[in-house]
């Protein structure tokens, strides 16, 4: 049953990312965006990771995909007529270097047998919330609030670069 | 039943599709959606490592890498909106405001 679903998930993850790369609407890529970070979160719930799958749905496919969206409303950007309609050079490299990467990762992957079968068994326990703010606010205090400082940097850097015009002539 | 190998698996494909959506596409927010991708990826690898450990620290550490995403996020897309005001384009081929 479990890995019907992750086959499912893990079908669903591939071809979205595979769609969103392809497709010449920036709307659409974005929304393939979204379908996969919702795939990602069904995966963590299989890991029994809780936690991140609500954090997971809640940040990436609520917050950051929103902005996303925001800023192609902004922008006004035409598709790319010209994607894939000649064969490039460049194309052939991109794959040759795609394919280079992830057989070098299944490489290493295959060379390990039996390396973890299952997942641990105390996971039910220390995956859950509870757990998880357990550690965050004990042993993980300095860097979760060095977080804060660094959203809130980031939120001035923004504006001030988004507001910055460089003056013509 | 489910071993590591499976997870590993999406997550080196997912990397390798991101690489490969970086290199062919020209549109600033879909090359910077490619970044988002191979970022989720890299968390999936942390994620399942730390559920067959059966050690939490991986998931905290991606928590962090969700929130440094978040403002790489933000402060990436207010840099595309300033290029566009003063270029008209996010074509990453016609942006050569740094090229010598």
């Amino acid at each position: 049953m479990i890995v019907y679903l992750f086959i499912l998930l893990a079908v669903l993850a591939i071809g979205s990312a595979l769609a969103m790369v392809i497709n010449k609407n920036v709307v659409n890529s974005a929304l393939f965006l979204v379908i996969n970070m919702v795939s990602l979160a069904g995966i963590y719930l299989l890991l029994n990771a809780q936690f991140l799958a609500v954090i997971q749905i809640l940040v990436y496919a609520g917050a950051i995909m929103v902005l996303f969206l925001f800023v192609i409303m902004l922008l006004n950007v035409e598709d790319e007529e010209k994607l894939f309609d000649k064969f490039r050079v460049k194309y052939f490299l991109a794959f040759i270097l795609g394919a280079a990467v992830v057989g070098q990762i299944f490489y290493s992957i295959a060379g390990v047998t039996n390396m973890l079968p299952e997942i641990s068994s105390n996971m039910a326990e220390i995956g859950t919330i509870e757990a998880a703010g357990d550690v965050l606010y004990t042993k993980y205090l300095l860097p979760f609030e060095m977080t804060a400082i660094l959203l809130t940097a980031a939120v001035v850097g923004a504006l001030m670069v988004a507001q910055y015009k460089i003056k013509k002539g | 039943m489910l071993e590591i190998d499976w997870f590993l698996g999406i997550s080196a494909i997912m990397f390798s599709i991101g690489i490969i959506g970086v290199l062919i596409r020209r549109n600033a927010v879909v090359i910077f959606m490619c970044v988002e991708l191979m970022l989720n990826a890299v968390n999936l690898t942390l994620v399942s490592f730390s559920s067959y450990h059966g050690n939490i620290d991986g998931q905290i550490f991606v928590f962090f890498a969700l929130a440094v995403a978040a403002a790489e996020a933000v402060v990436g897309l207010a840099i595309i909106i300033a290029i566009f005001r003063n270029n008209l384009t996010v074509d990453v081929t016609e942006i050569n405001l740094l090229r010598w």
